[in-house]
Order: structure tokens, then sequence, then C-alpha cells
């Protein structure tokens, strides 16, 4: 990229960005608008038109975080990330005055949901605290604790809206920085080790019925065909049909006669499986396998232990959505309501990882400015 | 060896952390998270590849089977058709709307909703969600049929929020004559629980579909049924139909002829009129059943869609039976009926009909005094006199003469007792008593006063109103005429002469002076030149005389009315029996049969005759039955207790009332009869519940009266 061949034919600016990343993502999305071309009826409206606009909003947004410089961001981390726990806090207040759970906030004619902010805002505020704690802190309890409330914090209240899946998207997000700012490994194994013992407690006494019912499908999925079982029956049934090159564009009979619930959002994948196929699916499998590629290449190229630490986080959280959709619609985690990234019809999760885009090309534009400045944190 | 993220144990140790160790530990954590990552990339690319090549097959048909939606087309059942080729049972193309209860969500709510858009009766709803609540669930519970276009629309666009209703279009049974071949058609009706489970064929659930529960539809069922056809269709998720992808026709099922002279029978079924009796009419060429006219009836129409709670107590609390098929399942002691039989045995014995006997109103035989019922007496009478007269009293001596025995066994040649090979779901036979059924039945010896009861048929005779009809044709045409009721079937019997062509004409002779010579049914003159009919009359005494006078009090202690007769009575063609349950006497049955004779040959103004008749009754029998229902729901609906869930229980139910009802005669058997006054034109039926057609002035010219 910095080759004087390249520099000659390219504009410097555009020869800068980061093509390997951003590639991919367009090709994803353009095919995710395809698809919810063919979900739509095979038609633009109402999903892919929706779709692509949205990509393209969301684009200009990335672009402008990308561009804030490194000053900034340390800056208006920590009021930032307060700033969406208070909106946290006002959704839970307008939820209980206006009697009944709400997720979002009406602001103008926006509808915010503070709990897809808190994703990113967590991963950024646990780079900063671990940033600013003094080296030779980490591996005591200071290094836990307020690191930990940064992240019960969000979680407690995302949990009383209920709203599990986020929860355990913004904790995936936040242990995954505390696991690579280096806190001690038995911590985690500990930890690890609490929670399979106390998921029998959990299932029992903290879940909700319908949380707990789609654990139990998940774990015997004939329990129930026609009811929590039928989404995942119907999803793997969508995909399994594809074969190997799918049944066609705009020919899938699973999402067209709607026996595959929510074909444009949570089982977006599996409606591109039944058209596309194997083939489809692996496509969209490279894209991803890029994009995260790009995102940890970035975390590892940092110089410095916030934007390194930022960079793995954000990267994380997009992987935690991929993960736990595609598991979910493959029939191996239970459904939890996590869109795809990019393909999925929803502002929420495309605003999400845009936003973790956004910062990832910002860290790698820091990379590029800055010279390597060996190890200094 | 060192795992390459296991390596940061010196932080545990307290060794000094600096940057650089941390730069470390960061970097081989990043590639563990980088390596976990590739693996469930790898895992869900595995999985992806399994789904998708390996579990292919068995998704792909998963998938079409959630697409393709086979419903099997009820058949068309087979026509069942009278002798001239008109439908006595056909199909007519409707909407319908079944349940499948166990689709349903919330039955109750689903079945308000319907009953308001289809706006049913109260009873109907309540008869519904009742039936839903029993049901095994897989068996479709039919909510109404017939509904015009708009209903069916109406109805259709609001599927996606009425689970588990099934609206069609297909054919319902449809009976044109309704209630006067109630008994015998029966009727068509879905298939039960007991009997899906018996024969596990889809097609015996699919809403729409009927299978016959009584009568000739049950009895022909095999033939009737057809084959289903077959529609493939593609269906979204809530079951809407996208389109059609293919579709196999039905095969209706065969047509089953009848012998049954469908105007006749109607005819004559509404003729009975308010009375409770059947009308059997055979054709004495062949053994064609051309009318077996059995009223009050149901009507199989209303039936088809399940028997309604109300319709059933309706039914069942009426002391005329409705629901028994008289013509088959009623048994009466056929009275003086029998005497032209019984004349037929003394010629065969050997008595020389110009043989007298003097009636002075009595025979006395040792200490007892075995009355006529003339009791002022017919003074001479030989053979013909006897019939036509009815006299006892020369049946009493010439019984005497003879015995019992050569009697009882004319009595089976002449078919009573007789259980006849035809295509009907159950016959009782009744009984023709001798010596030896009675010391094997009651272990008492055969007396004197048995043979006297029998010989005017009463004491422990009983016979069904088409055994007399069969005995008509045999003594009308002297050959052993067999009965039958579809035209496949061979004409039987003619090959047998049961009696000498003299004897016959005697008795002919006899029974043509009944009617229109001296004899004891005047009136049962046919109002038509050149053709004569002759019959004998019969009353038939239900109780002893101190509970009742036969003519007046309550309905069931009424004496019969019965009439056999053919027609000419020179050349039968036609022969038949009229039997009148507790009409007062044989002046019940016998304008009835005149005027079905009529009809027979000259439908126009037999026609007359009965039109005149059902303006003072209220209409057909059939708008009476209709208007008795709206009565009786709009009074007694709230309060019907259901009736039983099987069809069979009701069918068990009426035909052991109806073997009670054949034993009602037995209290008296083991006395004599006091006969009663054969002839009674002018015997009144009281009109506490009924009005007796004879009430009515007759059209028929009034014939010389005979002296009583």
């Amino acid at each position: 990229m910095n080759s004087t061949a390249a520099r000659r034919v390219v504009p410097d600016a555009i020869a800068r960005q980061p093509w390997e990343m951003l590639i991919p993502l367009v090709m994803l999305t353009a095919f995710g608008g395809l698809v919810l071309y063919s979900a739509g009826g095979g038609a633009m409206q109402p999903f892919a038109a929706s779709h692509f606009l949205r990509f393209l909003v969301f684009s200009v947004m990335a672009a402008i975080i990308a561009a804030m410089p490194r000053d900034v961001v340390r800056a208006v981390t920590y009021p930032g990330y307060l700033t969406v726990l208070l909106l946290l806090l006002a959704v839970e207040v307008v939820g209980a005055v206006g009697g009944g759970s709400q997720r979002w906030l009406e602001l103008g004619p926006v509808r915010i949901q503070p709990s897809e902010l808190m994703k990113p805002a967590v991963v950024l505020a646990m780079a900063r605290f671990y940033e600013t704690l003094p080296l030779g802190m980490v591996g005591t309890w200071r290094s836990l604790v307020p690191a930990g409330m940064l992240i019960v914090l969000p979680m407690g209240l995302v949990l009383m809206q209920p709203d599990l899946g986020t929860s355990v998207a913004i904790a995936f997000g936040g242990v995954v920085v505390m696991f690579l700012a280096g806190l001690p490994m038995w911590w985690f194994l500990l930890a690890g080790g609490a929670a399979v013992s106390a998921a029998p407690l959990v299932y029992f006494f903290a879940l909700h019925d319908y949380q707990r019912a789609r654990v139990t499908t998940f774990l015997d999925p004939e329990s129930d065909p026609l009811g929590a079982g039928y989404h995942i029956a119907q999803s793997k049934i969508a995909i399994g049909s594809g074969g190997i090159f799918g049944k066609g564009f705009n020919n899938g009979t699973q999402s067209h006669l709607n026996y595959l619930p929510e074909p444009h959002t949570d089982f977006v994948f599996a409606s591109m499986a039944e058209e596309w196929g194997l083939v489809g699916g692996l496509f969209v499998l490279l894209m991803y396998g890029l994009i995260l590629r790009w995102g940890m290449k970035v975390a590892a190229q940092s110089q410095d232990r916030f934007s390194a630490l930022l960079a793995a986080g954000a990267t994380a959280t997009i992987f935690f959505y991929i993960a736990i959709n595609l598991l979910m619609v493959m029939g191996m985690a239970p459904a939890k309501g996590i869109p795809l990234p990019w393909m999925s019809h929803g502002g929420s999760s495309m605003m999400t990882n845009m936003i973790c885009i956004g910062l990832l090309m910002m860290v790698n534009r820091w990379n590029q400015r800055t010279p390597h400045r060996g190890l200094a944190g | 060896m060192r795992f390459p993220f296991l390596g940061d144990g010196s932080l545990r140790r307290g060794r000094v952390i600096n940057a650089t160790i941390l730069r470390a530990t960061f970097e081989r954590r990043a590639v563990l998270i980088g390596a976990v990552q590739g693996g469930i990339g790898a895992l869900l690319a595995l999985r992806l590849g399994y789904l998708a090549i390996a579990e292919n097959e068995k998704y792909r048909l998963e998938s079409e089977s959630n697409r393709v939606n086979l419903t099997l087309i009820p058949p068309r059942r087979g026509w069942i058709l009278d002798r001239n080729g008109a439908p006595l049972a056909s199909n007519r193309a409707d909407f319908r709307v079944d349940l499948i209860p166990e689709r349903m969500h919330n039955a109750s709510a689903t079945i308000d909703r319907l009953g308001e858009l289809l706006a049913l009766e109260p009873t109907r709803i309540a008869d519904i969600k009742d039936k839903v609540s029993t049901s095994r669930g897989f068996a479709p519970v039919e909510v109404a049929s017939g509904l015009n276009y708009e209903q069916f629309a109406a109805l259709s666009v609001r599927l996606p929020d009425l689970p588990g209703v099934v609206p069609q279009r297909g054919f319902s049974r449809f009976y044109p004559t309704a209630s006067s071949v109630g008994h015998l058609i029966g009727y068509v009706g879905p298939a039960s629980a007991e009997e899906y489970e018996k024969d596990p064929n889809p097609i015996l659930i699919t809403p729409g579909y009927k299978i016959g529960k009584d009568g000739l539809e049950k009895q022909f069922e095999k033939d009737l049924r057809g084959v289903p056809g077959a529609r493939r269709v593609e269906v979204t998720a809530s079951g809407r139909i996208v389109r059609d992808l293919e579709t196999r026709e039905d095969v209706q099922g065969a047509p089953v002829r009848l012998t049954i002279d469908g105007p006749l029978q109607d005819y004559a079924a509404r003729r009975i009129g308010l009375e409770s009796g059947s009308v059997v009419v055979m054709d004495c060429l062949t053994g064609d059943l051309l009318c077996m006219a059995s009223m009050p009836s149901f009507d199989p129409n209303s039936f088809s869609d399940g028997i309604g709670s109300v319709e059933y107590a309706m039914l069942r609390d009426d002391e005329r039976v409705p629901l028994r098929n008289k013509v088959l399942k009623g048994l009466y002691p056929p009275g003086s009926t029998v005497k032209p039989m019984v004349s037929m045995a003394l010629l065969g014995q050997g008595i020389d009909p110009n043989d007298t006997v003097h009636c002075r109103g009595g025979l006395r035989v040792g200490n007892r005094v075995f009355n006529c019922w003339n009791r002022r007496g017919h003074g001479t009478v030989d053979m013909a006199r006897g019939i036509y007269q009815s006299c006892d009293v020369y049946f009493y001596t010439m019984a005497q003469r003879v015995g019992m025995d050569p009697i009882a066994a004319m009595a089976r040649r002449c078919g009573m007792g007789e259980e006849f090979p035809l295509p009907v779901t159950s016959q009782f036979y009744g009984t023709v008593p001798d010596p030896a059924w009675k010391m094997k039945k009651w272990g008492r010896e055969w007396q004197t006063f048995d043979t006297v009861n029998a010989t005017i048929g009463q004491g422990y005779m009983l016979s069904s109103p088409l055994q007399l009809a069969v005995m008509a044709s045999r003594l009308a045409t002297g050959r052993h005429v067999m009965p039958r009721l579809t035209l496949d079937t061979k004409p039987k019997g003619f090959d047998t002469i049961d009696f000498p062509s003299e004897h016959v004409e005697y008795v002919r002779q006899a029974m043509s002076d009944v009617v229109n010579g001296p004899g004891t049914a005047g009136r049962a003159r046919l109002p038509i030149k050149d053709v004569q009919i002759a019959g004998k009359t019969g009353t038939a005494q239900v109780v002893s005389l101190s509970i009742s006078n036969g003519r007046t009090g309550p309905w069931k202690y009424r004496d019969h009315g019965l009439f056999i007769f053919f027609a000419p009575f020179d050349n039968p063609r036609y022969a038949g029996a009229v039997v009148i349950e507790h009409g007062g006497g044989s002046g019940a049955a016998y304008p009835i049969a005149r005027d079905v004779t009529t009809f027979l040959f000259d439908p126009t103004k037999g026609m007359e005759a009965l039109t005149a008749l059902e303006k003072q009754w209220g209409g057909t029998a059939q708008q009476r039955l209709d208007a008795r229902y709206a009565t009786y729901a709009a009074e007694r609906g709230a309060e019907v207790r259901r009736p039983p869930r099987r069809d069979e229980e009701i069918f068990d139910r009426v035909e052991a009332e109806a073997r009670v009802a054949a034993t009602q005669t037995e209290a008296i058997a083991e006395d004599v009869i006091t006969p009663r006054a054969e002839a009674n034109p002018s015997a009144t039926p009281p009109a506490t519940t009924a009005v007796s057609p004879e009430q009515q002035p007759e059209p028929a010219p009034a014939p010389p009266e005979v002296s009583e």
C-alpha cells in the first residue's frame, strides 16, 4: 500500500483505505440486500431498500467516527459511557411510567435502543480503563472491581428490560477486553467454572418462562415441534433443503410461504441458504472471516494499549453477533433474537456493527498515521 | 511444552509486570481469540455442509411436506333411484363448514364467532359445542351445510383468525321427498370415532365425508361410496392455499335402483296424514315393492349433519315413534285381515265353501261363548259371506273342524312369520302361534280359545305390514310371490303355485264383495270406472275391554285399523296393506288404501283427494314436521337432554322399544277376544290429539251402508 507504484496510480486518500475489509463488507451487505429482496416477496420494499439506505447512512457515521483523533476519543469515552448508561436508566424509567417493559427511547423521529449503543461504549470504557490502570496493579483486585462495575451496571439495566441476549453481548465484549488486558488466567477459568455450575440455578430461578422454553427446546428440539422448537426446526429445514446450490433466487418455499419465522431478521441466513445453498453459506462465512481477520490484524498492529484493546473488543462484539446468530439458525444454540450483521433487516444492529467498524477504521487510521512507537503503552 | 496462552503464570508469582510482558500476553491471547473465532467458523462451515449435503434429502422432503398439502376430495355418493330413474336420494352442490377440534385454539370462542357469522340458532351452537367437547379431536364436526356464497366468502376471508375451521365446496346428500322416505332410505352422517378406529381410512375423517347410517344408505354403503379424489395444493404456513398443483377427480359411487315408485311412496306417506301407520304396495306381477311408507317420520336431510338435540328430543317424546320404521319393525295383530287366508286354509282342508253356519251373534263351545262382532248375528253364513261380512262365528266354527295346524301352516305359506330376503338393516318377523309354539314359549297347552283368537288374527298372532302386503299379493295371485326391493334382483316365487285357481277366484270374489258388494268396506270403492279393488278389513284390539272401548280414550289403547287389498280384483296387478296404529278401527285404514290405489291408476284424481285433506291437516307431512319442530324448539328448546353420542345407541333403543311395543297384545292373548265392530265408517277416533280423516266428509260417493 505504501509502495511508490500504488501511490502514483491511486490517490493516497483512496489507497489508504482498508479495502481488505471494505470490499467484503460491501459484498456482504449487497448480498444481504439481495436476500432481503427475495424475503420481501421479490421486491425492494419493504426490506431491501431500507437495508441499503441504512448502510449508506451508517457508512457516513462510520467514516466520521474513523476521522476522530485519539485525544478526543480518550476525552469523550467516559462521558459517552455515562450518557449511554443514563439513557439505559431512562428506558427503565419510561418503561416503568408507561407501564410495561420496552427497550427503546423515542427521540423525535428516531427510535434509539441504548442497549445497542452500550456494546461499543463498554468496549471503549474498558479499553480506556485498562489504559489508565497502572501496570503494576494488573492482577490485583483494583484491576477487576472497577472494570467489573463498568460491565455489571449496564448488564443489570439491560437484564431488567429484560433482554438476556444483549446483556450477554455486552458482557462478552467487556470480558474479552479484560482477557486481553492481561488479567490472570485462573480468574477466567474460575469464573467459567462457576458459570457452568451456576447454570442450573440460573435456569430454574433467574430465567423467564419463554427463555427457559428456548433452552429446553435447544436441548431437545423434538419436545415441542409446533411451539418454540418450530422456529429452529423450520430453519434447519430451510438450510438443509437448500442443498449445495440452493433452490434459486426468489424460489425459497420455506421463506416465501411463511414456514420460516422472521425470514428477514433472525433467520435471514436460513432464507439465504435455502435459495443459495451451501455455496452462498460458505461465501457469507468467508466474508465474515475476512472482516474479523482484518479486525484482529488492526488490533495486533496497534501501538498503544487503548487502541489494541479497543480494536480487539470491537471485533469481538461483531463476532459475538455472527457466532450466536449462525449457531442459532443451524440449531446449535438457543434462539436468541440476535440478528446477523449486515444481512438482517434492522437499524439497531446495523448501527452497532457500523460503530464497531468505524472504531476499527479509526484505530487503523491511527496505526497508519503514527509511526511504530515500539513498546510504549 | 508451554502453551502459548497459559504462559502468564508469571503474574501470579508476583513477577514485575511491565509493558512488554503485557504486550506479549495480549498478543498470545489475541491469537487464542482468533483461534476460537476460526474454530467456530470452521464448526459453522462443517455444520452447514452437514445440513446441506448429508441431510439434504431429509430436509428437502420435509420442506416439500410443508409446502404441499394433500386433501382428499370426498367422493360423490351414488344416487338412490326409484323404478323410473327419479332420485330418492341425490347430491346437491353446496358450501359447507366443518370444524376439526384438535386444530382449534379456543373452541368456544371460535364456535361463537362462527355462530355470529352464519347466524346459527343458539340450540345449534350448543349442539356443536357439545359435540366438539366430546369428540376425539381428529373427527370433523359439521357446523353447517347449504351455505350461500356470501356466507362462505365471509368465512373464508376470516380463516386466519379461525384455526380448525374448514370451509369447502362439496356435495351434500339431498332427499327430495324428505320425511316420506326417511325410514326407507335412512340417512347419512359423518363416521364416528369408533368407525374410524375400526377402519383407519383417512377419508373417514375428511370433513364433508358421510357414510350411510341407517336404512338403504347403510345397506348399500359399499356400492354408494365411490372413490375419493385428491388435490395437491401449495399452502402457506397459515394454511392459505397459494395454488393448485394437481387434482385427481373423485369417482362417484354406483347408483342403486329400487323398485320403489317415488311419487307413490310420497303420496302414501302424505296420505297417512295425522295418523301413525304404514302403507305397503307391491306389484303382483314381479313382487316389486312399490311403496313402503311409514309415518310419522324424520327428515333425513336434517339428520345428515348430526341429529340435533332438540330434534331428537321432539322425536323421542312423540308417542307415535317417528324413529321406528313401522313397515319392518311394527308388529300388529292382523285382526280379521287373516280371514281370507284362513278361508284358503279351509278350502285346502276340503271344506265346501257353500257349507253354511248359522250365526246368532256368538258360538258356544263347552261352557264358553265366543262372540261375533255383530251381536245380533249374521244369520246363515257361507264362506263368501263369512269373508265380506267378516262373520267371526263362521270362522270359529270352521276352525274347530280343521284345527289350528293347517291354519298356522297356511299363515306361514302366506308370508306371516317369514323373514324376506330384502336388503334392509333389520326386519321383525312376528308370530304365527300354534300348539307347539305355545308350549315352547309359554309352557302351556293350546286351548280352544287360542284357535278362536288366531282365526280372527288376535291372541298371539303378530305380523308386520310388509308381511300383510305379501299375504295380499299371494292370495291375489295364488303364487308364492317374493318381494324385491332392487331392480337388479330377480323376481322370485312365480313358478310356485300356492293355491288352486278355483280357490283363488273364490276368495278374490269374496274380497271384492267386501268393497264392491254387501261388505264391510263400502267406502273403499275406487272412484274410477272399470277398476275394482278387493280387500279385507281388520280391527285389532290391543287392550281388554275393561280398559278401553277401542275407539275413544287414550290413544295408545285404541284399536289398530288394518286393511289388505289388491286391484283390479279379477286380474290383480297391485296388492298391499295399510296399517294404522291405534286408528280406532279399520275405518282409519281402508280410505287410505282406496286413495293410494286411486293414485296408482289415476294420479290426478288421487292427488285431488290428498290436496283437499292436506288443507285440513295444515300442510304436507314435511311442512307439518317443520312447523312442529319450530313450535317444539320454541317451547322446549332450552330444556332438552342431549342425544346419545352414537347413532347406534338410538337405533338400539328404537328397536328395543319396537320389541316391547309388539308385546302389548300379549296381555290379552290369554283370554277370549270379544271382536270389535268390524267395519265402522262412522267410527270417529276421538280428536284429542289427532283429527282422523274419517271425521271429514268423504269425497267418494257414499256406498250402501252395511249393517253392522
